[in-house]
């Protein structure tokens, strides 16, 4: 007789697994091991991740950033207690909900800013100080962060910001009115301001 | 590098479910599977990176299961049960109450090693690590424990290989 492993399968194991999953995931909450839960939500600009620490939204990330490489990426520099644990992300997936729906003009949400240090964490800091439907230049924003010199380091924040979306970069555009770079590419970038701007 | 510790349950997670289920039985498998995926976790940021996961999660498993086995006989079985009866050993749909009945019946070291080689994959100098004693005795243990599967569970004979 050859035993393989098939003989001890059944047909019930994709159910019970993921059911057990989501037990771990809600056990390793209550216990205080769930370092990093995310979860992947639908929206009009793709599939997003969302990321969260026990203080906050810690990573919003594009389907063109690839998920692997985000979930590789907070392991490392986070760590690597890593679970798909959608519970501790149902705020932040209501409001962009919301968002995405014209219903909420802003976030309101503890924010964990520990993926960025410096200049770039305290640009991301005061990006949300732009309003919803209003752009601003990358040298407006240099001035607005106490730095007129810093236009290059203030294009550099904005494409290192480790929460798209949430942290408004979209609403940073060139000098000349052309959109500029954007981490979920120039069309998601459009896609988001004229949602704000048709609200 | 280490991966996020999801890639360590999506890939693991269904062998230990069955090393678990053929160690206990399905009544138990799945309250070891949860008590080893979260001490895993909770050890896991100290794994090293180059370690084999699969060995290191059947590892913790098997230490689970021991844990469960001695609370079974530490207590009385409930009155016209056997705590290894049939009912606890099949797997629901799957259509192989016998291999379940002879499966159950081994002798614990034998079961133990037919799972870590058999379903498990282990080698059996890992299993030797895990059950302790050498690796002849680990690679004896399975193969009594097949012997002992061939003897008892009647599909052998049309499932086999020829002979």
């Amino acid at each position: 007789m050859n035993i393989s492993p098939d003989h001890f399968a059944s047909p019930a194991d994709p159910d019970t697994l993921s059911r057990l999953r989501h037990r771990l995931g809600l056990t390793a909450e209550a216990e205080g091991l769930l370092d990093v839960a995310y979860t992947t939500i639908d929206s009009p600009v793709g599939t997003l991740l969302l990321a969260a620490t026990p203080k906050g939204l810690v990573r919003v990330a594009y389907d063109t950033e690839d998920h692997d490489r985000v979930l590789s990426t907070l392991s490392q520099r986070l760590s690597p207690r890593v679970l798909r644990a959608p519970r501790r992300l149902d705020a932040a997936a209501r409001e962009l909900d919301e968002y995405f729906g014209r219903q909420r003009r802003a976030f309101d949400l503890p924010l964990d800013l520990s993926l960025s240090s410096g200049f770039r964490q305290l640009v991301q800091r005061h990006l949300p100080e732009i309003g919803y439907g209003q752009t601003r230049t990358y040298r407006q924003v240099a001035e607005l962060v106490g730095n007129p010199k810093a236009v290059r380091a203030v294009g550099t924040a904005c494409a290192a910001n480790p929460l798209p979306v949430v942290v408004p970069c979209h609403r940073v555009l060139r000098a000349d009115g052309t959109p500029g770079g954007y981490v979920g590419g120039p069309d998601a970038k459009k896609a988001l301001l004229s949602l704000e701007a048709a609200a | 590098m280490k991966q996020p510790f999801e890639k360590v349950v999506e890939q693991h997670g269904g062998t230990v479910l069955r090393v678990c289920r053929v160690i206990l039985g399905v009544h138990d498998a799945e309250d070891a599977w949860s008590e080893t995926f979260l001490a895993a976790m909770r050890a896991y940021p100290g794994l090293p990176d180059d370690a084999n996961a699969e060995a290191w999660l059947v590892t913790i498993a098997h230490r689970k299961a021991i844990d469960v086995l001695r609370a079974r006989k530490r207590q009385p079985a409930p009155v016209g049960k056997m705590p290894e009866a049939p009912t606890d050993l099949g797997v629901p749909g799957a259509g192989d109450g016998d291999l379940w009945q002879a499966v159950g019946a081994l002798p614990e070291k034998q079961r133990q090693a037919v799972a870590y080689h058999y379903v498990a994959g282990l080698a059996y100098a890992e299993i030797a690590g895990i059950l302790g004693g050498s690796t002849d005795a680990a690679r004896r243990a399975a193969a009594d424990g097949i012997k002992n599967l061939r003897k008892n569970y009647p599909g052998a004979a049309t499932e086999g290989t020829p002979s």
